[in-house]
């Protein structure tokens, strides 16, 4: 991340999703680097699309591109941009960047999975706090459960930057008829949990909690 | 119920049987005509309630995994409300889907200017890559969605009450030769050719009947139309949208170019669709006295 981000202080953007993306890609997902777009492969959404740098880090860490690429971060002819270009990088599933789109496409996704049969594979679509202001994401989190997608997990990143405090988002995700979990955002075997949890007739929420609220 | 929505609604149903790509997602409306395919297809024919935003985004995800996904609501809630879904969940990222809408211009005149949606196809030319179809008849819109389905690109597809009286072997991104007359060429757009046609008479122009308004068929505009010739565009939604998506064939000639549509101001009246014809002049009598004086 610091290659992309070019000195040792890393982006704030990226430092609350590092952790929880790291550990989807390293213990989680089931992806495979030398085939982005095979077929039995688990889907991942990063709808929060700003501060990409941590999602870039472990792409490239794991193998879906060069890690030398890292540096042309930002660069005109680069293709890895402050927001991700699914035209441009291998692994990124959905080009995100204008909040609130992210959680509506992995309804679509998951439900199109169900539809081809493809049992196993999940969607997980990663959300910030302050995205979920965006009222898009309402509509699709009252959605999902009346649609019964056992297969969708979304994960928000509460690193309390909301305008409107609304934390513990587990509380209000559980009202709306989600399966929600709440956990510590840097601790990797209680994400590792969390993400690994598949309800069978409900989707799930885990929220990540960013102590000291690093955005 | 139009007949070009009750024929849309018919044919995206057999397509549903037909074509295991084929997905369906409905924001409330027209749920009778879906109720058997939702039944018989539930994760592929989904009604997800009043949220347009996310009807589009749902499709999207879909357009993701392979399926073709054709969205359906009225023209202000599939074109305007969820704009950005369309432009960044379809044209940014390359998707393919129809968006087909009810209730264009002021078809719902009785309901006031919130279901009012003229701007509809302009919205829709602001996306790069979208697709316009603007069908004139029922079987111009079965012809237009079986035509493009299945082909990667993104396409509105806008259905109304107003029907041509008859329909024509028209294919989706061509021009269709009405009829060749010297100097003067009058596009008329969708719904609109019927009466335009009444409204000219035996007047000596030709007649061009455009129901793809993106991408425009350069190639037919540029063989009829004169290099200082005039082009008189009859359109049924806000005037001077065609003009948008037709002009850079045209950029090499000193072509005058006049439009006729729906004035750019809020109606604040009720009533029929008709009424509201007469009184912007673009009923029979309006289009002929509007017409006469721009033939002149």
């Amino acid at each position: 991340m610091a290659l992309a981000i070019g000195d040792e202080k890393h982006d704030e953007s990226s430092t609350s999703t590092l952790d929880a993306i790291w550990v989807l890609y390293d213990r989680v997902l089931r992806v495979d680097p030398a085939n982005p777009y095979w077929r039995k492969r688990d889907r991942f959404i990063l709808s929060k699309g700003h501060g990409p740098a941590a999602f870039y880090a472990v792409l490239a860490d794991r193998g879906f591109f060069p890690i030398e690429e890292l540096r042309s971060f930002l660069g005109y002819d680069s293709r890895l941009g402050s927001h991700p270009d699914r035209s441009l990088v291998p692994g990124v599933e959905a080009s995100t960047g204008s909040l609130g789109h992210g959680l509506p496409m992995a309804v679509g996704v998951a439900l199109a999975l169900r539809a081809k049969g493809l049992t196993e594979q999940r969607a997980v679509v990663l959300c910030g706090d302050a995205e979920l202001n965006e009222g898009s994401n309402w509509e699709a989190i009252m959605l999902a459960p009346h649609l019964r997608l056992g297969n969708l997990t979304l994960l928000v990143i509460d690193n309390h930057s909301s305008a409107i405090p609304m934390s513990p988002w587990n509380r209000r995700l559980e009202a709306f008829g989600w399966h929600a979990e709440l956990v510590n955002g840097r601790d990797h075997d209680e994400l590792e949990r969390a993400l690994s949890l598949r309800e069978r007739a409900v989707p799930t929420a885990v929220v990540a909690d960013i102590p000291g609220g690093e955005w | 119920m139009s007949a070009m929505r009750e024929r849309f609604a018919r044919t995206a149903s057999a397509l549903v049987e037909a074509d295991p790509r084929a997905a369906v997602v409905l924001s409330d409306i027209s749920l009778d005509y879906f109720e058997r395919a939702m039944q018989a297809h539930p994760d592929r024919v989904v009604n997800v309630g009043i949220m347009e935003q996310t009807a589009i985004g749902v499709a999207a995800g879909m357009a993701m995994e392979g399926f073709h996904p054709i969205v359906h609501t009225l023209a202000p809630f599939v074109a305007e409300r969820p704009f950005e879904q369309l432009k960044v969940d379809f044209g940014y990222q390359g998707l393919g889907g129809t968006f087909v809408s009810a209730g264009a211009s002021y078809d719902y005149a009785t309901s006031g200017c919130t279901h009012h949606a003229p701007g509809d196809v302009q919205a829709m030319l602001a996306i790069p890559g979208m697709r316009v179809l603007v069908p004139g008849h029922a079987d111009e819109v079965e012809r237009l969605l079986r035509g493009t389905f299945g082909d990667g690109v993104p396409t509105y597809l806008r259905t109304t009450i107003a029907e041509n009286a008859a329909s024509f072997p028209i294919e989706a991104g061509r021009l269709h030769i009405v009829r060749r007359g010297t100097h003067t060429t009058v596009v008329a757009v969708g719904p609109m050719l019927s009466r335009t046609l009444e409204a000219l008479g035996g007047a000596d122009v030709t007649v061009l009947y455009a129901t793809t308004i993106t991408p425009f068929d350069s190639e037919t505009v540029r063989s009829a139309v004169a290099d200082d010739g005039t082009v008189l565009v009859v359109e049924p939604y806000y005037a001077g949208t065609t003009a948008l998506a037709m002009r850079p064939a045209l950029e090499d000639r000193a072509v005058r170019v006049a439009s006729v549509g729906v004035p750019r101001r809020f109606l604040h009246q009720y009533g029929q669709p008709e009424e509201h014809d007469a009184a912007l002049g673009l009923d029979v009598a309006g289009l002929r006295r509007r017409l006469t004086v721009l033939l002149a």
